[in-house]
């Protein structure tokens, strides 16, 4: 594959991109074997429900196994020649316009490329077991190489409209999947909605890509970053606030949020690898990415905190009322995402932290789900806390890979969450106090809705419904969980212990600014520490103290709002779907009666009434016929004789 | 290979074979439509063939030219070419006709009012007519394929329909008869004009293209001729008869009539409209845009609000050709390629939607979504195929229709950044329109009276696949589609005098910028 040979730099960060060579010559190759699984899944029929499964996870090992290699190979690179791109034939190339299917593969792709196929290669395998009795299951591993194939070109492409194809490609992929179980209506109707809702995010991808074509007459990463210091700074502001309106929909924050829990309908490996995991975090991948463009303008870095900050909120106290297990670890992807967009929005402070926190929870919140989902397949799919209760003895494999989990997401030391999410306390502590107080007290309520969960889930009475006979999951399911729960334990200190991540970012995304905190950072974390162990306290006098009652009470007006979502879907539906609904039925009217309706007058009138119009209509197409023979002969018999003449 | 005259074969073909299949006894109705997938294959062969020795970077503006003359006294010749644009769209008709065949294999029979034998010559009438009208590179006998491409319509609806068959057959061509009307004196003005100018009066594009007429002439002829494309492409206000049309026609017609015929009217805005007045276009444009920017929207809110497949179909593409025309009359290379790109392709997924919802009637009787629900479980494969042609329709990524719809936002945001910011709201309306229509059809349970309906037969796979295929792949690679496209868009539009659009900011190959423009 040959690539082009161009050596750039951007502004952003000090990399050269240099031509793939060698087994960076393959980074085409890791798209394709998931994508060629899809195809032959999607189209081989009911014969590939025996292989396909296999076939499916395998070719994502295979991706993973040649991105590991990659990323050993990087490693071997001095650190600022790690930019490797490949520009494999021209899209749609118009006048001096051009856009290329190309790749970039640098240390922040790399990233990617290593979670979506590790991560995304274990709930494919843990998925052969969790699927292994639907009669579909082609389809759905069709639907996850499709799904995989799409992630990879996201994080993979060097210009932003092959971002955007896969970007589309990833909630088309997400569509299929929450609707996997369409027959009922209510999953068919929380498909549609992700991706409506996805889609009113693209608007902001669409424009963003119109304006960067009209600005710097390109759309590659190259040249919009090293243009935009040139641009004026409302373009750059727009550029931004329309990069952050597409994470906004992709990553489920807010105002754009409300899919994220109906899209639990799809089946849990699902919920693990695309609603938790990866897909999810393509609005964090996109700012990050972005940095050039966000490092310009203040304006934009503001608006991206302002939305971290609320929905890291949003999510924590949506998490403590929740009695769906998957709902209630749903709200926290959407919190702990928070966490990330806020670090990326500190810019070159929080770059780092964001991804950094990105990959520790690409494990633990995988593992979480992975877990649920174990649960629920030994206690025939309910779903409802409630009806849990002591099942650490009958699961125990996924209770002490889930406990793993727990630990990890709210931040005891030395677990993976910890490292993470202590480095973006620290660094919005230090920007803005409000925003440090704001990030403390979600990793409180974090802590609390999580013991919640453990407890309700794992601890207390048998609440169990009768027919319940909760088993230990098969081996394909408990393995990729203990494989994930080991990430959970080590990759926070891998990554933080000397600067690892920080340094291996650095050519992206420039340098970690330096900040000055008021108090000293041990201090802080022994303040952050604090307030955890006061959530997991509130929340065991409240859930272990007593008994869980089976009915849900009815609790107090803060429960009940944080139960409907703080009403998200009530606002949607009063501010957009019901006027939305007028419009058409009124516009549908408009049509018939007004529009039409002054054609079908002004025939009549020319008729000489309708009653004569629809005498005129009886049907008798060869009458019609006839005189349109006339007329035609007519014309041509004139014709003919001044040809003659 | 030079001499020989295949736009004339290509033409001519079908109206022979036409004249065959029509005078089949009673009783030869199989070989009827034998004949009419034969020729229709041999004519997609043919024009195989002629994009092959197409050159794109030909200084000619039209290949492989024909010119006799016709009617001396009018300076009426019998002149074909074809430049890419052209090419490429009697490549779509010539693509999509032995697919609508096949789908619609024994549509006709089903009426059971009218021979077999009649609807598929109707057919290959109407293959020939379209040949004609994108090939004709003298104005008369444009008018004269524009004029008599309705009588094929006119009858595969009225005769071969169904409901207000009969209704929708007129308004057709009430609508069209208007506009052809005015097309024709604009027409014979032109003639009178370019007697003036030329000292000979004359049809011949080649010499109208650029001809000196003065402005207030121009905005009275540039009148007469976008009216008649308006009605015909369709555009709002004018654009009631296409959903008429479409409850009425069989798949086959829709498919042909939206798919292919309409871009006629789109065609000639780029082909005729620009380069012929080119000063009352540029004075026009901003009307244009905003009648263009209101179909864009008005069509998918309508379309949100239908009960009926096909008419839902129809509303989305006057959706669509509002896409078309903002591209077009944005006067920019982006737009201009991406417009004739969106042409291809939305035919290519329109007729996925018209013959996906025409197998779904053919199993239901209805083409009513309510009449539907739960198709996935009972057939799953047509679900699929419904569900692909819906994402087509959506202008999914990774099918042609994106190419088409995102190229068109690009380059009509540099000339008209308002407008094309509104048009936008139209990626969220065409993820409403047709997952809302999907999920009805085909998500939930299986209704009662869809419990028995069988899944796709081989030949309706054998009809669908290729529109799957060629979807994809100019999904996937565009590239020479734009190759051959950019040239002729690119001389339509240097008609146009308007300031190019340049970016603000110019990147070079090296990193390093240039403030305000100035590099090609």
């Amino acid at each position: 594959m040959s690539a082009a040979p161009v050596l750039l730099t951007s502004e952003g960060g000090q990399q050269v991109l240099a031509p793939a060579t060698g087994v960076f010559d393959l980074t085409w190759v890791l798209i394709a074997l998931p994508l060629l699984g899809a195809i032959v899944l999607l189209a081989g029929g009911r014969r590939t429900n025996r292989v396909g499964p296999v076939l499916a996870t395998s070719l994502v090992g295979v991706s993973f196994v040649i991105g590991f290699i990659q990323f050993l190979t990087m490693l071997s690179e001095p650190s600022d020649e790690r930019a490797f791109v490949q520009s494999l034939f021209e899209w749609a190339p118009i006048g001096s316009f051009s856009v290329d299917v190309g790749f970039q593969l640098d240390p922040l792709s790399m990233c990617f490329v290593l979670l979506i196929t590790f991560v995304g290669g274990l709930i494919h395998l843990y998925s052969i077991g969790y699927m292994a009795d639907d009669p579909d299951r082609r389809l759905f591993f069709g639907y996850l190489n499709l799904f995989a194939a799409s992630m990879l070109l996201l994080v993979l492409a060097n210009n932003y409209v092959m971002v955007y194809v896969g970007w589309e490609g990833v909630g088309l992929a997400s569509y299929l999947l929450i609707g996997f179980w369409n027959a009922k209506p209510e999953y068919a109707t929380a498909a549609k909605k992700a991706f409506v809702m996805n889609r009113v995010g693209d608007i902001g991808m669409s424009l963003a890509i119109m304006l960067m074509v009209a600005t710097f007459g390109t759309t590659a990463f190259t040249g919009v970053f090293a243009g935009v210091s040139e641009a004026s700074s409302g373009v750059v502001l727009a550029l931004g606030l329309l990069l952050l309106l597409a994470a906004t929909g992709k990553s489920a924050q807010m105002p754009l949020q409300a899919w994220l829990g109906d899209a639990m309908a799809g089946p849990t490996p699902v919920s693990a690898l695309i609603h938790a995991a990866t897909m999810v975090t393509a609005g964090v991948y996109l700012i990050v990415r972005s940095n050039p463009i966000f490092d310009l303008s203040d304006g934009a870095r503001l608006a991206v905190v302002l939305v971290g900050v609320l929905t890291l909120l949003f999510g924590a106290f949506v998490g403590t009322a929740k009695d769906d297990i998957k709902k209630a670890l749903a709200a926290s992807t959407m919190s702990q995402i928070g966490y990330m967009v806020l670090a990326a929005g500190l810019g070159p402070a929080g770059y780092a932290f964001a991804i950094f926190h990105l990959l520790t929870h690409g494990f633990f919140k995988a593992h979480l789900f992975l877990g649920a989902g174990s649960v629920m397949h030994g206690m025939n799919d309910e779903v409802n806390m409630r009806r849990y209760g002591a099942l650490r003895v009958a699961l125990p494999a996924t209770f002490v890979t889930f406990f793993i989990g727990y630990l990890a997401i709210i931040g005891i030391p030395p677990f993976a969450g910890f490292f993470s999410k202590d480095k973006i306390i620290e660094a919005a502590m230090a920007d803005n106090l409000w925003l440090g107080l704001g990030a403390i007290l979600g990793a409180g309520v974090t802590a609390f809705y999580m013991t919640r969960v453990v407890i309700m889930t794992f601890y207390g009475d048998q609440r169990w419904a009768d027919e319940a006979h909760p088993h230990e999951s098969p081996r394909t399911m408990t393995i990729p969980m203990i494989l994930l729960s080991l990430g959970s334990i080590a990759l926070g200190f891998v990554l933080w212990s000397g600067n690892r991540i920080v340094d291996w970012l650095e050519p992206v995304v420039g340098p970690e600014e330096e900040h000055e905190l008021a108090i000293s950072p041990l201090a802080l974390t022994g303040i952050i520490l604090l307030v955890v162990l006061i959530g997991v306290a509130i929340a065991i006098s409240m859930y272990a103290r007593k008994p869980v009652p089976v009915q849900a009470p009815v609790g107090s007006p803060l429960t009940k709002a944080a139960r409907k979502d703080f009403y998200q879907d009530a606002v949607n539906e009063s501010v957009a779907m019901r006027p939305g609904q007028y419009l058409t039925r009124f516009l549908v009217f408009f049509d018939n009666r007004v529009v039409d309706g002054a054609v079908n007058a002004t025939a009549a009138m020319f008729g000489g009434g309708s009653a004569r119009l629809r005498r005129w209509q009886t049907g008798f197409v060869r009458s019609y016929a006839l005189s349109m023979l006339g007329g035609a002969v007519l014309v041509v018999g004139v014709l003919v004789l001044v040809a003659m003449s | 290979m030079n001499d020989f005259p295949i736009l004339t074969t290509l033409g001519v073909l079908p109206f022979v074979a036409a004249l065959v299949v029509a005078l089949l006894p009673r009783g030869r109705e199989l070989l009827a439509k034998q004949i009419t997938l034969g020729v229709t294959l041999v004519m997609f062969a043919l024009t195989i063939a002629m994009a092959l020795a197409f050159e794109p970077d030909s200084s000619q503006t039209f290949q492989f030219v024909e010119s006799t003359p016709w009617i001396k006294q009018f300076g009426i010749s019998y002149a074909v070419g074809v430049d890419g644009t052209a090419l490429v769209l009697i490549a779509l008709a010539t693509f999509l006709a032995p697919i609508v065949v096949l789908a619609g294999w024994n549509d006709a029979d089903e009426t059971g009012r009218h021979r077999p034998q009649t609807y598929f010559a109707l057919i290959l009438a109407l293959m020939g007519t379209i040949v004609y009208v994108f090939a004709a590179t003298d104005l008369f006998l444009f008018y004269v394929a524009f004029e008599v491409m309705l009588i094929p319509v006119y009858f595969l609806i009225g005769m071969f329909g169904r409901g207000q068959r009969t209704y929708a057959a007129v308004k057709f061509l009430l609508y069209s008869l208007l506009g052809g009307l005015l097309l024709l004196a604009a027409l014979i003005a032109l003639y009178v004009v370019s007697a003036d100018e030329l000292g000979a009066g004359t049809f011949d594009w080649n010499l109208l293209a650029g001809m000196p007429i003065d402005e207030d002439t121009q905005k009275i002829l540039f009148a007469g001729f976008f009216f008649a494309f308006a009605v015909k492409a369709p555009m709002f206000p004018v654009h009631t008869w296409l959903p008429d049309a479409a409850a009425s026609g069989t798949p086959a017609t829709n498919t042909l009539l939206v798919g292919v015929l309409d871009k006629v009217a789109t065609f000639a805005m780029l082909r005729l409209v620009l380069p012929i007045f080119p000063d009352a276009s540029e004075w026009a444009a901003p009307f244009v845009v905003l009648l263009a920017v209101i179909s864009i929207v008005y069509g998918a809110l309508v379309a949100i609000g239908q009960t009926d497949m096909n008419r839902l179909i129809a509303y989305t593409s006057v959706s669509h050709f509002g896409f078309i025309i903002l591209g077009i009359f944005a006067f920019t290379e982006i737009a201009g390629s991406g417009a004739v790109v969106y042409m291809l392709a939305h035919g290519l997924s329109t007729a996925a939607l018209f013959i996906g919802a025409g197998y779904l009637l053919q199993r239901r009787g209805s083409s009513l979504i309510q009449a539907f629900g739960g198709i996935q479980r009972v057939a799953p494969i047509l679900a699929g195929f419904f569900l692909f042609a819906g994402l087509s329709g959506l202008a999914m990524p990774g099918m042609a229709s994106f190419v088409g719809e995102l190229t068109v936002l690009i380059g009509s945001y540099q000339r008209w950044p308002v407008a094309a910011v509104i048009a936008v709201v139209a990626i969220v309306l065409s993820a409403l329109y047709i997952l809302i229509m999907y999920q009805r059809v085909a998500h939930g349970p299986a209704t009662d009276g869809v419990k028995t309906v069988r899944d796709v037969v081989p030949r309706e796979i054998v009809a669908f696949a290729p529109l799957i295929v060629l979807t994809v792949a100019l999904g996937v690679f565009p590239k020479p589609v734009f190759e051959v496209v950019n040239p002729s868009v690119e001389r339509s539009i240097s008609y146009v005098e308007v300031d190019p659009v340049e970016p603000d900011v110019v990147v070079d190959d090296a990193g390093a910028t240039t403030d305000e423009g100035g590099s090609d």
